[in-house]
């Protein structure tokens, strides 16, 4: 029947607006928390009462299929009441700012707000103005906290570890949310991190966050135990960054081949949505060595967690 | 490569200049297999392999075969002005065994297959070697860069929108980032167009006399300066096609001095004449960039003496009749240079404005060396392009003697001391004077 988890942990913070700040102990524990909904998941009775009479607003100023879903799932697996909001498509159209829509969804006493925004520093910006705690689910090409906590919770589960791993990011860098949160993540989780794209996706003083940097395949995928494929948008591979995108597969392109100059028992990882055939081949995405549909189920639990540990912490709780 | 039809030659009694050895001295020179045996002081008839040719060049000047870092041909698109096969004869003529191809042809050379089509074409028709350069941005348009990684790939020797400067910083500061990984060469035509607007030639007293606008130095200098800013941001190679002034002599020693990869060419045209060379109104004088004053000329070529520009070319450029018959300001620029590019720069040797060492090395060693092509030395092993040339032999250049199919050259009925008199590429004699 429904069984409240077992771990106790408290996230200490008010919000989760990204992995900066957060330490080693406190990656861990939502990873601990998260295996406990990974099982809870698996289950025909998925839900709890933990989040029971909370108010969950997904506010998506960016248009998002699986972010969207998977935090509605968390939400609601949890009990909470959940609504989500599309500015694209309503107020903000009509010219309403960013602290306009915060305070007039403020005033509905929400709990916890889920928020991804297309601008750096949006959601920190909105947190600022309301009362509740806010959870980002990625603001510009800043933070995209959820996401790199899925990521190591996949990488843990397949590896038993992530301290001591060699974890090459491939792909668009400078745009990449993904890429900044997972970087931050994994160095504080003691991996080691190495971003490979062209220099035209890589920006200036990228190598002052802590990475190693390598410009091709075969140098970058050496000795990786985790190849994570970022997605490269179209408009960006059509002259401006990268010439064309058959020369953006050729040369950057994951195929077997290039697989093969990492480690054999090396797993890949894409945040998805792919483009097979730009930046991942199909026979690598479906392949023995893939993890990525195992991350989009470590997406749900991972949100479960996150929430939960946030909500221990609201008043009145 | 095929060589059971070449005998080996024996290139006796010679001068045998290597610049890229920094060697002048008197001997043989013995070329087998399309590769050069060995060049030394007394191999003589004794030493060679059987049926070997003894040529006896009588004291006559034996160098590497030319490498002309930038020549227009009209393939594809323009091949009534010029075709490989006219070009690489004129070039054979001239003492140049590489021809780079530049890439606004019409359709551009800006995708892989046009550059397997360049290369196979070059391949079945010339009599030279010949790579192209690629463009460096889609259709020449100056907005989207090419496929830089596959069209080095498939030969591509650098990247170029030819004579067009790409006006957009943007652009040029992601084809840097971008070249650096794949360790591409960008050359660029330095020149803002709307400061170029409607200039036929240099700006100055003498535009001024003959009642036609203008060009500043500063069209050149301001994108220049800009580009070379780029380069120090970027770390791409980068090389100028084509200066012409003293701004730009500034901005480069700068750039140099700094450690940034810098390097630049100055056309034959521009060490050669100058703005009063256009006299009365001679179409073929018109160039892009335009002829500057008689200073200016000094300097660039005190430039290619010192080493700060690395690289004289002909700046090729073939123009039929009805494109240059034409009031000045009407006429298409350019002029053909690809056959008479050693021997006007021999002018300067024989005016003591340059050393033949440096000539040379600037026409031959240092072109291979910024594009990664064999040639341009005479070391044991390298591919047998070679050159000789009787530095002395006085004579009156004929146009119609040309091989090129334009005739616009800007030494028409010019007296000229000094003539190629064999050119030999891969092994095989392209060129023989008689």
């Amino acid at each position: 029947m429904t069984s409240a988890p077992k771990s106790s942990f408290v996230l200490n913070h008010r919000h989760l607006l990204g992995i900066e700040g957060l330490s080693r102990d406190e990656i861990t524990g939502l990873l601990d928390l998260s295996e406990e909904f990974v099982t809870l998941n698996r289950q025909i009775e998925k839900k709890t009462a933990s989040l029971r009479g909370r108010t969950q607003i997904n506010l998506f100023f960016e248009s998002s299929t699986r972010t969207q879903s998977s935090f509605e799932l968390a939400g609601k697996r949890l009990g909470a009441d959940v609504m989500n909001m599309s500015v694209s498509s309503s107020a903000m159209r009509k010219g309403e700012t960013l602290i306009d829509t915060a305070m007039t969804l403020n005033a509905m006493h929400p709990d916890i707000l889920v928020v991804r925004h297309h601008a750096s520093g949006a959601v920190e910006l909105l947190a600022n103005k309301v009362d509740c705690s806010v959870v980002n689910a990625g603001d510009g090409a800043h933070e995209h906290p959820t996401q790199a906590l899925l990521d190591g919770l996949t990488i843990r589960r397949n590896k038993g570890r992530i301290e001591g791993l060699l974890v090459a990011i491939c792909g668009d860098i400078t745009h990449s949310r993904v890429a900044r949160s997972n970087i931050t993540l994994l160095n504080t989780m003691g991996a080691r991190v190495r971003v490979v794209a062209p220099s035209t996706l890589l920006p200036v003083g990228i190598e002052r966050l802590g990475v190693e940097v390598a410009r091709d395949m075969r140098e970058g995928l050496a000795d990786a135990d985790i190849v994570m494929m970022l997605r490269l948008q179209k408009e960006r591979m059509n002259g401006s960054y990268v010439p064309s995108m058959s020369e953006y597969f050729h040369f950057y392109g994951l195929d077997q081949r290039k697989l093969a100059y990492a480690r054999p028992d090396a797993l890949v990882m894409h945040p998805g949505p792919m483009n097979r055939g730009v930046e991942i081949d199909s026979i690598v995405a479906d392949g023995a060595q893939s993890l990525i549909r195992e991350q989009v189920e470590m997406g749900v639990a991972v949100r479960m967690a996150v929430l939960e540990a946030l909500s221990r912490n609201l008043p009145n709780a | 490569m095929i060589s059971s039809d070449r005998r080996p030659i024996l290139l006796a009694n010679a001068r045998i200049v290597d610049p890229s050895r920094d060697l002048d001295f008197n001997g043989d020179l013995l070329i087998a297999d399309g590769v050069i045996r060995e060049a030394k002081r007394g191999i003589g008839a004794a030493g060679v392999p059987e049926g070997t040719e003894i040529y006896d060049c009588r004291g006559k000047l034996v160098a590497p075969g030319l490498v002309d870092m930038r020549a227009f041909i009209g393939e594809p698109g323009a091949g009534h002005r010029e075709t490989f096969a006219s070009a690489s004869q004129a070039a054979a003529a001239g003492g140049v065994t590489t021809i780079i191809c530049q890439p606004d042809t019409s359709p551009a050379i800006d995708d892989p297959a046009t550059v397997d089509y360049v290369m196979r074409r070059a391949r079945d028709t010339a009599v030279v070697h010949v790579h192209p350069m690629a463009a460096l941005t889609k259709g020449l348009e100056g907005q989207e860069m090419t496929e830089i990684g596959l069209l080095k790939a498939a030969g591509a020797v650098a990247f170029t929108d030819g004579d067009r400067s790409v006006t957009n910083a943007q652009v040029i500061r992601r084809a840097l980032t971008y070249a650096r990984d794949f360790d591409a060469l960008i050359v660029h035509q330095a020149e803002d167009p709307n400061l170029v607007g409607d200039g036929v030639m240099n700006e100055g007293e003498f535009a001024a006399r003959l009642g036609l606008i203008g060009i500043p130095t500063a069209a050149e200098a301001v994108v220049l300066e800009r580009d070379l800013r780029l380069v120090a941001l970027t770390g791409g190679r980068y090389h100028a096609a084509s200066v012409t002034c003293a701004d730009s002599l500034d901005i480069l020693k700068r750039a140099r001095d700094a450690g940034h990869p810098v390097t630049a060419s100055a056309s034959i045209n521009h060490i050669t004449l100058n703005e009063n060379d256009i006299g009365s109104y001679r179409t073929f004088l018109k160039l892009t960039p335009p002829l500057r004053s008689e200073d200016d000329r000094k300097l660039v070529v005190d430039a290619v003496a010192s080493g700060l520009v690395d690289v004289i070319m002909s700046d090729h450029n073939p123009q039929d009749v009805e494109t240059k018959r034409l009031p000045f300001a009407e006429a298409a620029p350019g002029a053909i240079g690809i056959e008479t590019m050693l021997v006007a720069g021999l002018r300067l040797v024989h005016r003591e404005e340059l050393s033949l060492a440096t000539l040379l090395r600037a026409m031959s060693t240092r072109p291979a060396e910024l594009l990664g092509l064999p040639g341009g030395t005479l070391r044991n092993g390298a591919p047998a392009d070679v050159i000789v040339v009787d530095l002395e032999v006085p004579w009156v250049l004929d146009p119609n003697e040309l091989k090129s199919k334009c005739k616009n050259t800007p030494f028409d009925e010019a007296r000229m001391q000094g003539r190629v008199v064999r050119t030999i590429v891969g092994g095989r004699t392209v060129y023989d004077f008689v």
